[in-house]
């Protein structure tokens, strides 16, 4: 059992998904009970692959018994184990928001929410080039279900936008995947990360063009500069929870950026080595830039937290662009913190955007809506957890990184752009924040009664429970700053196992050679 | 015969970015047929070209086709097939529910 439980959060979620679409006949009660149940089982079982794989030991799982770098292989390092968790809790809160009633809007909810888990938690567990490109397709694939889940003509030119630039994306990848294939002979990344560094003088060039197509392919999915526009519209128009739920998505790309560029073309990697080093650094500092001037200058409030989800990816990739232990541990550490933090913030924008009925999320002086205290406190919560003001995770996620950035070149970038950026974000969220709380006047003009009927309707359905919610995610941020001595360590620890590749290589190859 | 593939694909990548870059969602999906193509045809020939020659072990055979090609081509087909298909039923429910094709959903003035 032990030994298999590297292909657990992989398989679970995909026999879930088939037997969901199984329940489709049955009441919705159940659909949901067993939804639900399957992704609180999943929490606890990427818990216990965290616990098992931070003592230092890489899981290697074989498929089918054929040894590497034959057969595909699944391979759970402190690095995946923390990228499923993390997946595992944000998707758990995602559901338990989706079942007060969006879940309803449209049909096959659960069984593709369980699919698009299949989808992540297989890219961040597979250990093989290839591999890596079915799970990501499968994750998009469905994704495009999810984002399109309850229809609509915002929804649906989103959906297009998305669809289109991440088929044109996958065509990218597997062009790369063919050249390295078609140069080295191997899609293993255990056994790419060998061949790279040895690889012929007159071959180096391709094997860098393809791994900056790669890189290309993994910005596009994380929303880097020049290909993150068809994030926001995707973000602001779909539903609360899948929002949600994506906001771990671009983190898959970031993810990838880090797996493959300290693996294959890391600084041991020879002739190929430190590829992307001279890119990633700056684009990130733009996209950071460009991120929180989509955050002032957004006129509703999803779309003001699409862009926060931009500017954070920024974030997040300034601290893995500098490349140095204590860097990609701060970006570990930053990582749960933004999926956190920007879940709970979709979430919380729903609510505010049902209470207001047809005002919905512009920033517009609205009526004063239901628990306005609670709602006006969690925001406040959420903004200073987002700006990374202290006391709370945010700024702690900051100061590492910028402790980390000390000693490298680009500092006064680094700083001056993160700084600026976080001024400019607590002004945009203190702007959007007054507009909907402070500015909100009572109704004068009852002439919407029946919009306000069913407004006070939904207000009633959708009471505490969804705030709790909101709470819970919060409470995750806050359990992170507590524990910010214990995470800290282990993401430092992880980011040890991360910069010396060898060791995953010989977990991987070992009995090969 | 490497020179005929590689304008092969040279050609079909072509047409496909071209036709992607049109402002009407027919085009834009044909463009992306081609470009699935166009990296599948790329993919196949990774292997290298030959001719005659087995992928399977067999007695008094020391030459072999590439078999890990073909395989991922056939996994590629499959998705970019089932990515076509869903990429047209959302154009179709795009081109009903904004009563036009453009890629932006506007309305001809």
């Amino acid at each position: 059992m032990i030994s298999h439980i590297a292909i657990l959060p992989v398989i679970c979620p995909l026999l879930l998904g088939a037997l969901l679409l199984l329940l489709q006949k049955q009441s919705l009660q159940t659909v949901r009970a067993v939804s639900v149940v399957s992704v609180s089982i999943l929490v606890v079982l990427t818990g216990y692959l965290l616990d098992i794989v931070n003592e230092g030991e890489i899981l290697v799982y074989e498929l089918g018994n054929w040894p590497p770098p034959f057969g595909i292989v699944l391979v759970a390092d402190r690095l995946a184990a923390w990228m499923l968790l993390i997946t595992s809790l944000v998707s758990l809160f995602a559901l338990l928001y989706a079942i007060q009633g969006t879940d309803s809007d449209g049909p096959h909810f659960h069984a593709l929410f369980q699919l698009q888990l299949f989808g992540l938690n297989g890219a961040f567990l597979t250990g093989d080039l290839f591999n890596l490109f079915v799970f990501f397709e499968i994750l998009l694939l469905a994704s495009y279900g999810l984002l399109l889940h309850g229809g609509g003509r915002l929804r649906t030119m989103a959906g297009l936008h998305f669809v289109i630039i991440n088929l044109v994306g996958s065509t990218l990848f597997l062009f790369a995947v063919g050249t390295l294939y078609g140069l080295l002979g191997t899609l293993n990344m255990a056994d790419l990360a060998v061949k790279a560094a040895s690889a012929a003088d007159e071959d180096v060039a391709l094997i860098r063009t393809a791994g900056l197509l790669l890189f290309a392919v993994f910005a596009l999915k994380a929303a880097l500069l020049p290909l993150y526009l068809w994030l926001p519209a995707a973000y602001a128009y779909t539903t609360a929870p899948v929002a949600a739920l994506f906001a771990i998505m671009t983190k898959v790309g970031a993810y990838s950026i880090l797996r493959i560029y300290t693996l294959i073309f890391g600084s041991q990697a020879g002739s190929v080595a430190d590829l992307i080093a001279p890119w990633l650094l700056p684009l990130a500092l733009a996209t950071l830039i460009a991120g929180v001037l989509g955050v002032l200058a957004s006129t509703h409030l999803r779309q003001q937290i699409a862009y926060l989800v931009v500017a954070s990816i920024g974030t997040l990739l300034i601290a893995f662009g500098i490349n140095t232990h204590t860097s990609i541990a701060a970006g570990l550490f930053y990582l749960p913190h933004s999926t956190f933090a920007a879940a709970a913030f979709f979430l919380l924008a729903d609510i505010v955007a049902t209470r207001r009925s047809e005002m919905s999320d512009r920033f517009e002086p609205g009526p004063v809506i239901a628990y306005h205290r609670i709602t006006g406190t969690l925001f406040f919560i959420v903004a200073i957890l987002i700006a990374g003001l202290p006391p709370l995770s945010g700024f702690v996620g900051k100061l590492l990184i910028l402790q980390a950035a000390i000693p490298h070149a680009a500092l006064p970038w680094i700083m001056g752009a993160m700084l600026i950026t976080s001024l400019l974000t607590i002004i945009a969220l203190a702007r959007s924040g007054s507009m909907l709380f402070y500015r909100a006047q009572l109704p004068q003009t009852p002439h919407t009664t029946t919009n306000n009927e069913t407004g006070s309707q939904q207000k009633l359905t959708s009471g505490f429970s969804s705030l709790a919610i909101v709470v819970c995610l919060l409470a995750l941020c806050v359990a992170l700053t507590i524990g910010a001595g214990t995470v800290s360590e282990f993401t430092l620890a992880t980011a040890n196992q991360l910069l010396q590749p060898e060791g995953y290589v010989q977990s991987v190859l070992g009995t090969a050679r | 015969m490497e020179a005929l593939v590689s304008i092969l694909i040279g050609t079909l990548t072509g047409c496909g970015v071209y036709l992607i870059l049109r402002n009407r969602t027919f085009p834009v999906v044909l463009g992306l047929t081609f470009l699935s193509y166009a990296v599948n045809l790329f993919l196949l020939v990774m292997g290298r070209l030959t001719i005659g020659k087995p992928p399977i072990i067999a007695e008094n055979i020391t030459e072999y086709a590439d078999p890990l090609p073909q395989a991922l081509v056939l996994t590629a087909i499959v998705i970019s097939f089932a990515m076509t298909a869903f990429v047209i039923v959302l154009s179709l429910k795009a081109y009903l529910e904004m009563g036009n094709d453009h890629v932006d959903g506007k309305h001809k003035s």
